[in-house]
């Protein structure tokens, strides 16, 4: 018996979301007393030190091109994991792959899946509650998991990640799957600057609304962004407008994140924004009106004209950096 | 092609949340319901588009859920579905719901099933790739372009780092992503039409619901916003360093 962790590698690296769920499946792992099993594909032969140290004792590494492109034989490559390994918990992370994968593994093991845990699941027997957000991040839902498998895929960013001296036991993992490769890439669209975290992953995140006026003014969003080493997010009506891309959009329709620091200038904060950006740790709003909503949910703000304010802000932020060395 | 749109019943996006019954159920009084954005605005707008083009033969929208959503039934049909089919059942468990989704979509012979990435109420993106597992059919998830030519699709998809142009044959299941479609507001023709279009009503499948909801809390709000004025930026620093520790 096992809990078996799926992980994945990008740009040469096991993901950061992964290792976050390594660390989550090795609390539950101490409480059912089982060991860590991790999957990996690992097509680029990444280094996988940090998946041992994250806490798991035994990686399973497969090779195989087709699972990069279809989630279905991801998903296969996975239950067979599971079954081999005799998992009883499953984790997944909920990001863009796990949100496609976790749900069609769990269908088809017949398990029940919890989409997007907040904490750790409470344990007693073989009862499992998890809380997760619900209602567009306004309330949490504790679940019940009642199927004797349990799936749970974790909220990037929901936990720090904690690595220790541990290794882990590789060993290689192809299986012959029966699902055909049915979906063909094209062609791949990079939006990724390769300077910060993507938005989704991103700790530190630099957001701007209409109150901006126009694309032309975005300077001094990526200058404070680059100060502080943020990735840049953006309001609906300026991913509409294409005065930003819409890979930036954050709120009910686009993006939800929760990052440590989330600073928002000229966006009013109605309540389709704050949907995807409520659950981040710390808020700070930069309005040039005082009863602008978003001040009702923010942690610092202040209260002016972002033309002036935020080319301040980007000199204290390099004068804090400078003293920081 | 016949095209299925999955959609579901959600309060609209301003709703009050509140909890009833010992904070384990969700307090609907006085909240309007709508179709979930994601299911309207783009799978079921795409499907209505890519049958006036003449790429589909048909456009039937699926809700499983009680007698209560009548209404979002028929704003669907108003937006131009040619029928709907009510699976009557209570919609709590993903599992439940793709089952039933599934079973419907192979009884009647659909190839392309469409929905929305996630609903507003329980954000789970898991339906759509849970039906695609149970039919063994491809999935596509977060697609922000869907074009049609003859059997084979073309998509644009979101994916880590960037987006992706992806291929894939029918039969397969779709989720819609913003960028799909632009919403459309119902014409008085149209609402009018929908009084007479058919609604099928059937009876679940079979199938076991895999989680269930034990409690609801409302996620505490931040309580005071510390105001710095803007000749004391230095504070600001300060603070998210010092008492934030994010910086
Ligand atoms: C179903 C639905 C889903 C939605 N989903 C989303 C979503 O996912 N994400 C999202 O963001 N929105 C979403 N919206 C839209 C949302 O309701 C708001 O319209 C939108 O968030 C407003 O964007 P904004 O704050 O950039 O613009 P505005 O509301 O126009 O606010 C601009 C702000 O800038 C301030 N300002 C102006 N000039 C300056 C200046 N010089 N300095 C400082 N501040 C200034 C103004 O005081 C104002 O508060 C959705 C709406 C609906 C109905």
């Amino acid at each position: 018996m096992s809990v078996l962790v799926y992980t994945e590698i990008n740009k040469g690296q096991v993901k950061k979301s992964s290792l976050e769920c390594v660390n989550y499946a090795a609390h539950i792992a101490k409480q059912l007393n089982l060991p860590v099993v991790a999957l990996v594909n690992n097509t680029s032969g990444a280094p996988l030190t940090d998946i041992g140290n994250a806490g798991a004792s035994k990686i399973l590494q497969a090779n195989n091109q087709a699972a990069l492109s279809d989630n279905a034989i991801a998903s296969e490559l996975i239950e067979n994991a599971a079954k081999s390994e005799n998992a009883k918990v499953i984790i997944f992370a909920f990001d863009t792959s796990g949100k496609a994968i976790a749900p069609r593994a769990a269908a088809k093991l017949k398990a029940g899946l919890v989409a997007g845990a907040i904490d750790y699941p409470v344990i007693n027997g073989t009862s499992f509650e998890i809380k997760k957000n619900v209602f567009s991040g306004k309330a949490s839902a504790v679940y019940t998991i009642l199927s004797e498998v349990k799936v749970i895929s974790l909220l990037p960013n929901s936990f720090k990640t904690v690595l220790a001296s541990n290794s882990a036991q590789i060993v290689d993992f192809n299986p012959s799957l029966t699902t055909p490769l049915r979906i063909k890439i094209k062609e791949i669209k990079s939006n990724d600057s390769g300077e910060t975290a993507p938005l989704p992953e991103a700790e530190l995140v630099v957001s701007a609304g209409r109150g901006l006026k126009g694309p032309e003014n975005w300077g001094i969003i990526e200058e404070l962004a680059k100060s502080l080493g943020a990735t840049t997010a953006c309001s609906r009506p300026v991913a509409d407008m294409h005065w930003r891309p819409h890979h930036e959009h954050v709120g009910q329709t686009g993006l939800a994140i929760r990052p440590n620091l989330y600073i928002a200038i000229g966006i009013s904060g109605a309540i389709q924004h704050l949907a995807g950006v409520n659950g981040s740790k710390t808020i700070v709003v930069i309005n040039n009106d005082k009863e602008a909503p978003f001040f009702k949910s923010a942690d610092y703000g202040i209260v002016g004209d972002a033309f002036s304010i935020v080319p301040k802000l980007i000199e204290e932020i390099k004068k804090f950096k400078a003293n920081q060395n | 092609m016949k095209i299925l749109v999955a959609i579901s019943n959600v309060p609209d996006t301003t709703s009050k949340i509140q909890f009833t019954e010992n904070d384990t159920k969700f307090n609907s009084a006085g909240v309007t319901y709508i179709i979930n954005p994601y299911d309207e605005w783009y799978a079921l707008v795409r499907a209505l588009e890519l049958k006036e083009t003449g790429a589909a033969t048909q456009v039937t929208i699926l809700h499983v859920g009680l007698t209560d959503s009548e209404a979002t039934i028929r704003k669907g049909l108003a937006l131009g579905a040619d029928d709907a089919v009510r699976v009557d059942a209570d919609s709590s468990d993903a599992f439940f719901v793709a089952e039933q989704i599934a079973n419907y979509a192979k009884t009647n012979n659909y190839e392309l099933i469409m929905l929305g990435k996630e609903t507003i109420n329980y954000n789970g993106s898991s339906v759509g790739a849970a039906v695609a597992g149970l039919l063994d059919y491809p999935f596509i998830s977060l697609a922000t372009k869907l074009d049609a030519n003859g059997k084979t699709l073309t998509f644009e998809q979101d994916v880590d780092g960037g987006s992706q142009i992806i291929e894939c044959d029918l039969p397969l299941v779709v989720s819609a992503a913003k960028g799909m479609a632009e919403q459309r507001i119902p014409n008085m023709r149209g609402i009018m039409a929908a009084r007479t279009k058919p609604l099928t009503i059937v009876a679940p499948t079979a199938a076991q619901a895999l989680t269930s909801i034990k409690s609801f809390s409302l996620n505490p709000g931040r309580t005071t916003c510390k105001m710095i004025t803007e000749d004391n930026i230095a504070e600001l620093v300060t603070l998210l360093h010092i008492e934030a520790k994010v910086i």
